[in-house]
């Protein structure tokens, strides 16, 4: 893309231009060339925006949350962009994407951008097209850049990493017993929810998850992970009461990681996981797609399945080829 | 190298609340290798335009059992020329008079299914007129 092209682009993401913004992420999805090109040409102007991650088990309540955390930051005029992400079928390669939902009610309002994004299964960069999404929302202007997973595997975690500020939600009755919490999803939050709170058992899981978070030995900087309660949103008045409480303990995040001079190091772990998803996707998925594509992949499958020839030797001659080393 | 995918929204203007069918199409899509989006139901034809938009779909199935089809679904065709996004295709479904699908297609609604519609014919109908190649900023 020309660079007078490019500049037209970046003044469009600027101004707002909800048309051409979620265009440029469904390119980033579909990986376009020239939409990374955008990327590449926009990085230095991102940093702006504060990123929270918002994860937990299906139906614990996250795309709840998130549509009453918009309404409270809007309270206090800050603009928001929400990336809702959910699994694409490994079966069919579709996705049915159900979390806006429960976000509609902001329909109208031009400082709320919402996009549903899918896994898609590929390998390099589950999250790739996350973290490029952040960044056109973060040059779009938005102060507050919410992104909504389902809690489970290694790309949750990825991307997850890309917030600074994570919230993990938990809720009663539904196997989310501290014991059972996947390790790896304990240790990444910085906030704690716990929804549905008026549904029996809240009261255990919130005396297990004190208990636990008593025994945690490494705190960085001395945050201790809060725990807030949200109730019902049987009761809507006191619900956005209690998720207000909850966008304080975000902001009171936000600043404890300026202060502690650990934003920084957010922004070191963000950058790591970027360049890795970035290698991956632009190193290792090209190689492996070559191999797919003469059938030289299937062969090697093929061989190893017979025990005829183990996968290290096979890595080491592909190694050998394309990476000579 | 790149890698489309087609996106559809399917959306349930209007009063009634009966989104079986719907989450039966939204699923049937997802089969097919599709990324739906499904918004639920009670949607006025301006939130289905704006998620339309945010969302980059190439194509729009509107649900609607309550009859009020006549001025819901061509009010989304508007809305959606109004934003510059005429190029996402819209079709109905529901309960739907043999006599207003004339109107339809004269307003912008490129093709109507009527319940009993098999399943495959909707997905023939899309693979044969929804481009996704062609998308670019
Ligand atoms: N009782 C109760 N139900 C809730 C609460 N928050 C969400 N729900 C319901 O839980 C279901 C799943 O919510 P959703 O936000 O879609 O969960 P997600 O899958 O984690 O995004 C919906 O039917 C909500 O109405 C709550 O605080 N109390
Ligand atoms: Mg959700």
């Amino acid at each position: 893309m020309e660079q007078e092209r490019l500049e037209q682009v970046f003044e469009r993401i600027k101004n707002g231009d909800v048309r051409l913004v979620s265009r440029l992420i469904r390119n980033l999805e579909d990986k376009v060339p020239e939409a990374k090109e955008v990327i590449k040409y926009i990085y230095p102007y991102t940093g702006n925006a504060k990123v929270v991650g918002i994860t937990g088990a299906p139906g614990a309540g996250k795309s709840t949350i998130t549509d009453f955390l918009i309404s409270s930051f809007r309270a206090q005029d800050k603009t928001v962009g929400v990336l809702a992400v959910d699994p694409t079928s490994p079966f069919t390669g579709g996705a049915l994407l159900g979390d806006r939902v429960r976000m509609q009610n902001h329909a109208g309002d031009s400082g709320v951008f919402i996009r549903s994004l899918a896994t898609r299964g590929a390998l390099g960069g589950l999250s790739a097209a996350v973290e490029d999404a952040i960044h056109v929302l973060d040059v779009m202007g938005k102060d507050i850049i919410i992104v909504e997973t389902v809690g489970t595997g290694q790309s949750e975690v990825d991307i997850m990493n890309n917030a600074h500020t994570i919230l993990v939600v938990l809720t009663p009755g539904m196997g989310d017993d501290v014991q059972t919490i996947k390790a790896g999803i304990m240790e990444i939050a910085d906030i704690f929810v716990i929804n549905k709170g008026d549904q029996p058992g809240a009261r255990k899981l919130y005396m297990d998850l004190m208990r636990a978070l008593d025994m945690m030995q490494d705190l960085p900087g001395g945050w201790k992970p809060p725990i807030v309660k949200l109730e019902s949103i049987a009761k809507p008045a006191e619900y956005a009461n209690q998720v207000d409480s909850l966008k304080e303990k975000i902001e009171e995040h936000f600043r404890f990681l300026k202060d502690q001079k650990m934003w920084e190091l957010r922004e070191m772990r963000k950058a790591r996981v970027q360049l890795i998803n970035a290698i991956e996707s632009q190193v290792l998925s090209p190689i492996l797609e070559l191999l797919q594509k003469d059938g030289e992949f299937d062969n090697m499958v093929q061989k190893i399945a017979e025990k005829e020839i183990s996968p290290h030797e096979f890595a080491e001659q592909i190694r050998g080829k394309y990476l000579k080393i | 190298m790149s890698d489309r995918k087609l996106r559809i929204m399917v959306a349930k203007p209007g009063l009634d609340g009966h989104d079986r069918g719907a989450r039966i199409l939204a699923r049937y899509f997802r089969d097919c290798g599709y990324e739906v989006i499904y918004t639920g139901c009670h949607q006025t034809p301006e939130q289905i335009v704006e998620a339309a938009i945010q969302e980059d779909v190439d194509l729009i199935g509107l649900s609607c059992l309550s009859g009020a089809h006549k001025e819901l679904f061509p009010k989304v065709v508007k809305l959606l020329r109004e934003k510059g996004a005429e190029d996402i295709v819209v079709i109905g479904g529901g309960i739907i008079p043999k006599q207003d699908f004339q109107y339809l297609y004269d307003q912008g609604i490129k093709e109507v299914f009527t319940p009993g519609t098999p399943l495959e014919e909707i997905k023939e109908w899309i693979d044969k007129n929804v481009k996704v190649e062609d998308r670019i900023l």
